[in-house]
């Protein structure tokens, strides 16, 4: 067989593969979406699951879902991003630096099952704050950490050098440089990156299953110290649970847990690409 | 006329550890109100030493520096000196112009701003007169919203010297900072600098000779991070007293 | 203006503020892992004691009756992520090489958002449509009592890996140098031969840490896991073992801590596991980063 027989085999091979990989997340999306279409309605997305939650709709699992999100931004974006600053416009390349790049990729790297362990051990059981919305936006926080550093300081890194230059050289101080210059050139990305974090956070699961999350709790959460219900773990419970639970109300939580994902990473790319386009620099 | 000393520099040696330029005892004084003019091939230190008067070296990783630089007769590397005042003082204008992402009027107000300067009229009164003094007022002065990278790239390099000037300083560092320009906004510029000497003291490392012979008051000749020969402008572009200086202005290397 | 440069020489206290809290928030990174390490030693070290030894690393668990031998969990694990490894690693490549080295340009801009979804969907998502779709389809089609099997949970968890592996493969055949590729193609191979002599060659160590990242993401991964592997914690040391239910050190945690009562022996062992898992995968990030580091300072060089 000649060299370019074989090669043409080779990529006619390759595009096999590749279609292998893509048929299928098409699949589980389209299928998701066609059959999770049909048990959309208001009544199942706005009122509260009943007859242990055969009936009815998923209205806490929202509202937990997004105040936990709320959490977790609360915490993670502020640290996130001053980590982040630090990293891009304080740290010298030295041991200690290098330290918290590796601490960093570790975070990143820690299961979600272990922050789930992590985050019952300190924030509910030592700190005391019992399983409760407080507790799991904290764990969810710390697993978010990651995410938000890196993508806020390759945003940060990505603001032209000369920017800074120019403002230390009217008499700005480096804090009002990275105030008046930096950040604001730099939010975009930041943003970007604070959206992915927050993504990642409302679809987990594990990290909330012994920190905040309720099996079955048809009311809305009062404080900070209640339990809740959320999306993901709901979707958990009624599809491994339940005995008897009706496909369709499976299918429409997957679709909106997933819709909530999915829509944050489009924003995400939305105004990522809209800024590129926008900056003159 | 007398003339007052500006910049005392006394045996200033400064190096990086990466091995760029550097500069070997360099002792030169600098007099107000005139332009002076430091030249020579690349990488003999000229930028360096401009990046030291105002202090932007700091910024710089792994530096090392001995000697003293007074402005005024107060040594500006001395403790109880504020940096950001000083380069207030000593305003710079870059090679490249750069301005910031921000509207015209933002980027001149930029400065003032940080110092504290939050008055409306003072501020639009600083905007008109530095952007006057740059000869680019005329030209912009119905859109001060737009970004400053709707001009040209010599409007731009105007919007910075007046950015510079908005600051109220008393010595401008320039440089090279005609060298990506087209002669008409080069003739302005050089035209604003004889206004503007009467106000302020001037140090620049123009990008060429003929400009160097042309603006010049006092000249400074640099090769290989030291000070060759300085004397009056007249006296160095055409009767230098060193063998370097007139090869380098013969254009015998360089 | 013309105050002498030594009049106004003073910090703004917001300004000091800002800078402190900065440069101290930089310390809670490292911070956050050791309180992790401790909080899961604090509570897990005590199963050594309350155990013992030859329990707790014996091949069964049945906690109701005090039998804590993790072995099978690991080894469910273990079944699980290689299984996934075998599926997700050259089909990964594969389509890396594609998206990088074939497809056209307009082919990449659609291929490369498309796989990024899967990193997006939450695994709970996908640990559904493995419990309803993937297991009777693979039950139906294996002929298996149950669909429930450590082959499902590979399948899922080699998709999941997919995104991590295919776009950080393909960042590794991207940086490969242009003039490689030509220098070769000017000696007369092919392009078939290029990829597979120079380029990939070439990104070698950036597809080593393609592969140590997926894997590490793999063995971490939890809710999916637990909801189609069947959850049988059994050490099967049988050809047959991949197509049988199993139990999975992650899967473990997560099903039984909501049961237990806090401060049992149970409990202790159930961090203790989670010791194990946190120090799996430290190492592996330890290795995957060192390969990143040692690539940019390969890159460097080749840049000084």
């Amino acid at each position: 067989m000649s060299r370019f027989a074989i090669q043409r085999l080779g990529i006619g091979f390759l595009v096999l593969v590749t279609i292998a990989v893509i048929v299928p997340i098409v699949l589980v999306v389209g299928t998701i979406v066609v059959q999770g279409l049909a048990a959309i309605n208001g009544e199942f997305l706005f009122s509260a699951p009943r007859n242990g939650m055969r009936e009815g709709g998923i209205w806490p699992a929202i509202v937990g879902t997004f105040w936990l999100t709320i959490g977790t931004a609360i915490f993670s974006v502020p640290l996130g991003v001053a980590i982040a600053i630090y990293l891009s416009e304080y740290a010298r390349d030295n041991r200690f630096t290098r330290m918290i790049r590796l601490a960093i990729i570790n975070l990143a790297g820690v299961p979600s099952i272990v922050y789930g362990l992590f985050g019952l051990g300190l924030f509910v059981l030592a700190l005391g704050f019992g399983s409760s919305i407080l507790a799991g936006s904290l764990t969810l926080s710390i697993m978010t950490l990651p995410v938000i550093i890196s993508t806020a300081e390759e945003a940060l890194r990505s603001v032209p050098q000369s920017f800074r230059t120019v403002s230390i050289s009217l008499g700005g101080t480096k804090w009002q440089t990275i105030r008046k210059v930096v950040l604001p050139n730099a939010l975009p990305g930041i943003i970007t990156g604070v959206i992915l974090g927050l993504e990642r956070a409302a679809g987990e699961t594990a990290p909330i299953l012994f920190t905040v999350a309720a099996f079955y709790l048809p009311t809305l959460p009062d404080s900070l110290l209640d339990k809740s219900m959320a999306l993901p773990y709901h979707l958990f419970v009624i599809s491994t649970q339940v005995p008897g639970m009706p496909l369709q109300l499976q299918f429409g939580t997957a679709l909106v847990l997933m819709a909530f994902v999915l829509s944050m990473t489009l924003i995400a790319t939305i105004i990522r690409s809209y800024y590129r386009r926008k900056r003159v620099w | 006329m007398e003339r007052t000393p500006k910049i005392v520099i006394e045996h200033l040696n400064f190096t990086y550890d990466d091995g760029t330029e550097s500069l070997l005892d360099v002792s030169s004084t600098i007099y107000a109100n005139e332009i002076t003019v430091i030249f020579g091939p690349a990488g003999g230190g000229k930028s360096t030493l401009l990046r030291v008067i105002n202090r932007l070296n700091d910024l710089a990783a792994g530096k090392s520096m001995t000697g003293r630089v007074l402005l005024d007769g107060q040594d500006i590397y001395a403790k109880e000196v504020d940096v950001t005042a000083l380069r207030r003082k000593v305003g710079i204008v870059f090679a490249q112009p750069q301005p910031l992402p921000l509207s015209l009027r933002a980027n001149i107000e930029y400065g003032p701003r940080l110092a504290g300067v939050r008055d409306k009229q003072k501020l639009d009164q600083l905007v008109e007169q530095s952007l006057t003094q740059a000869a680019l007022w005329d030209e912009v002065k119905d859109r001060l919203n737009d970004s400053g990278y709707a001009l040209s790239g010599g409007q731009q390099q105007r919007l910075c010297l007046a950015r510079v000037l908005a600051l109220e300083p008393e010595v401008i560092l320039m440089d090279e900072p005609m060298s990506g320009l087209d002669p008409l906004s080069t003739a302005k510029i050089e035209d604003s600098m004889q206004q503007l000497k009467q106000l302020y003291t001037i140090v620049i490392a123009p990008h060429n000779i003929q400009q160097a012979a042309r603006v010049a008051d006092n000249a400074a000749f640099f090769l290989q991070g030291r000070l060759i020969e300085e004397g009056t402008g007249k006296q160095l572009f055409t009767k230098p007293k060193d063998k370097r200086t007139e090869d380098y202005i013969m254009g015998r290397f360089g | 203006m013309n105050a002498s440069i030594t009049e106004h020489k003073r910090t703004s206290l917001a300004e000091f503020a800002a800078e402190r809290l900065i440069r101290g928030s930089g310390i809670m990174a490292i911070v956050f892992v050791f309180l992790i390490f401790a909080f899961l030693l604090r509570e897990g070290l005590p199963a050594f004691t309350e155990v013992p030894l030859d329990n707790l690393f014996s091949a069964r668990w049945y906690p109701i009756e005090e039998y804590y031998g993790i072995l099978p969990l690991i080894f469910g694990s273990l079944v699980v992520t290689i299984g996934a490894a075998i599926i997700a690693m050259p089909i990964g490549l594969l389509t890396a090489i594609f998206i990088a080295e074939i497809a056209p340009r307009w082919l990449r801009e659609i291929l490369k958002p498309l796989i990024e979804v899967v990193a997006g969907i939450p695994s709970v998502v996908l640990g559904f449509f493995g419990v309803v779709i993937l297991s009777s389809l693979v039950r139906e089609t294996l002929n298996l009592p149950t669909g429930l099997t450590a082959f499902t949970g590979s399948v899922i968890l080699a998709y999941m890996a997919l995104p991590t592996i295919v776009s950080v493969a393909e960042d590794a055949l991207d940086a490969v140098p242009r003039s490689y590729r030509d220098a070769a193609l000017a000696l007369g191979a092919t392009k078939w031969q290029t990829i597979w002599m120079v380029t990939v060659k070439a990104g070698k160590s950036g597809i080593l840490t393609a592969m140590m990242l997926g894997i590490g993401r793999a063995i971490g991964e939890t809710m999916a896991v637990l909801m189609v592997t069947g959850n049988a914690a059994r050490v099967a040391l049988e050809p047959g073992a991949l197509f049988m239910p199993v139990r999975t050190m992650t899967a473990t945690i997560a099903a039984e801590m909501g049961e237990v009562a806090q401060g049992s022996a149970h409990f202790h062992v159930l961090f203790a596991i989670g010791i194990v898992l946190f120090v799996i995968t430290f190492l592996v990030n330890l290795v995957a980063s060192f390969a990143i580091f040692r690539q940019s300072k390969r890159s460097a060089r080749l840049l000084s």
